[in-house]
Formats: C-alpha cells, sequence, structure tokens
C-alpha cells in the first residue's frame, strides 16, 4: 500500500497551510502575550507596580526579611529571597504575561500582567 | 398493543455506521495520551467515509450518535468531557461542511480531515477558554494540539481514503440526499 496514492493534488496544499498555520500560531502562542507591568504583592497587599522598561532593583520587606526583585525590560525576577528554600528565586525570569512567581516564607508575589485579566480557572 | 417505531434502511445503515464509530472510540480510550485531548480520533474516519458516501446529513447523524453514546458507554456524559467532544465535533461538522464544497478532483478526505481535526480543537479549546480554563496560558498549548490535529488528520484522512477505495460504492437508491 502506498499511502501517497490517497493524496490528492490540493491535499499538498492544505497540509501546506496547516503547517504554516501551526508554525504562526506556534510563534504568536508561544512568544506573544507580552507583559506590560509587575504587580508585587507582600503580605497580601500591593507593594509596588512597575513598568517592564527600565532596569532596576526593588527591595521588598517580608516577616524574615529582605526580598530583592529585579527588573528589566520586558522580565522580572526575584534575585535574593530570605526563603528556605529559594523556589521564587530559582523559577529565575518571568517572560509572559500570567507569568508568577511566589515566595511564601516571606509572604512575596511577584506576577506579570498582560493587557487584560483573567481568572486563573473556574469551578462549576 | 404493540409499539411500532418504523426505520427506514438508511435508519439501520447509519446506526451500523455509528456503531463502527462507537467501537472506535471505545478503542482508542484505552490508549494512553500523553495530554488530555491529544487523541488519534479514529472514530472521524468513519465520519469521513460517511461523508463522501452518504452525504453531510448522515455524517452528522453519525458523528454526533458516536459523542453521545459513546459518552454514555464512557460516563462521561454531560460532563465537561462530552461538552469539549460535543463541541469539537459540531465545529468539525461545520468545517465538514465548508470543505466538501471545494472541488472534488484536487481536494480528497485528507483535505476534509485536516480541517475537520483543525476545527475540532478550535472548537475544544473554545469552550476549554472560554467556560473551563479563562486564562491566557491555553494558548501556550495551541500549538501542541494545532500539531497533534495536523498530523492524526493526515493519517486519517488516508485511512478514510484507504477504505473509501476499497469499500463498494452505495447502491443508488440507499443514497441519501
Amino acid at each position: 500500500m502506498n499511502a501517497l496514492a490517497y493524496f490528492r493534488g490540493g491535499d499538498w496544499l492544505t497540509l501546506v497551510l496547516g503547517a504554516l498555520f501551526t508554525a504562526w500560531l506556534a510563534a504568536t502562542a508561544w512568544h506573544g502575550g507580552a507583559p506590560g507591568k509587575v504587580v508585587i504583592r507582600a503580605g497580601g497587599h500591593i507593594f509596588t507596580e512597575a513598568r517592564l522598561d527600565a532596569p532596576r532593583r526593588i527591595t521588598v520587606p517580608g516577616p524574615l526579611g529582605m526580598s530583592i526583585v529585579e527588573i528589566q525590560p520586558g522580565r522580572a525576577r526575584v534575585a535574593a529571597d530570605p526563603g528556605p528554600r529559594q523556589l521564587c528565586v530559582k523559577q529565575g525570569w518571568l517572560s509572559h504575561a500570567g507569568d508568577t512567581a511566589l515566595c511564601l516564607p516571606n509572604q512575596l508575589s511577584v506576577e506579570l500582567t498582560g493587557a487584560k485579566r483573567r481568572f486563573d480557572s473556574l469551578n462549576y | 398493543m404493540q409499539l411500532q417505531l418504523p426505520s427506514t434502511p438508511d435508519d439501520h445503515r447509519i446506526a451500523k455506521l455509528a456503531a463502527a464509530a462507537i467501537g472506535l472510540t471505545l478503542a482508542e480510550a484505552a490508549i494512553p495520551s500523553p495530554l488530555p485531548g491529544v487523541k488519534p480520533g479514529l472514530a472521524n474516519i468513519v465520519t469521513l467515509v460517511v461523508l463522501a458516501r452518504f452525504g453531510l446529513g448522515a455524517a452528522a447523524w453519525v458523528s454526533l450518535l458516536r459523542v453521545v453514546a459513546g459518552s454514555l458507554l464512557l460516563g462521561t456524559f454531560l460532563s465537561p468531557t462530552f461538552m469539549l467532544s460535543f463541541s469539537g465535533a459540531l465545529v468539525s461538522l461545520a468545517a465538514l461542511a465548508l470543505a466538501r464544497h471545494l472541488p472534488g478532483r484536487w481536494f480528497g478526505p485528507v483535505t476534509h480531515s485536516v480541517c475537520a481535526a483543525l476545527a475540532h480543537i478550535a472548537g475544544q479549546l473554545g469552550v476549554v477558554f472560554f467556560w473551563l480554563i479563562p486564562h491566557a496560558g491555553v494558548a501556550y498549548l495551541l500549538p501542541v494540539f494545532a500539531t497533534a490535529a495536523l498530523l492524526f488528520g493526515t493519517l486519517n484522512g488516508v485511512a478514510a481514503a484507504f477504505l473509501l477505495a476499497r469499500l463498494p460504492a452505495p447502491q443508488p437508491a440507499c443514497a441519501a440526499p
């Protein structure tokens, strides 16, 4: 059986268009969603909101000590945190809208927001 | 008094074809999947063959009967899983309704299958996004699902074309309008 015998001329066109569409989806979905702002919360309250345009470092106080949030154009990270397991520091750079780093011991959260804010999930 | 439920030969044929599709759905449910929703969609081979042989109406019957009866057998009727496969089937049928008007000389079951598969994930992810998980993260999965749709859509299309080349043509008297 020769599988290629079952393709008609236009089917190849469909496959090429489908592949291009998929590549376009990958390009937009995986590289799009540029974040606009970073929202830093400490102890449940918004500590500060900052635009992701210029490099800067923000020191945030918490119950364990000082956490340092580093901002660069288009991305942000928790550069230093006094938490015992360093999970939010090891998470590294956040660069997509919706990315979040949580430092629970020090009650810090760093979240990148895009154009529109939506829920994480809804359950019925 | 005996209750009479008259059935036509067309009904019998649709029931047989839907049973074949349901069988494929059940067999497929046993295949482990790396990501919920990435499935070969083997039952769509039946839908494609029915579309080519008996027209859109019969294809819609077979597809929707397959979704409802398959979900009853798998115990997912009216659950989110069912809503996903139902919405996917509806959008797929809409795509097939458009794709079947492409010139048959150039576009065959492979095109129909790929269009239906891409429409299926579009319908499913639409429901996921607007109903279950309204989060931008859903978009990260789009390319994965689209790649799977392209791959399995092509394979199912080839399988449907293979079957169509071997199955006997229907009797003209039975052909649906």
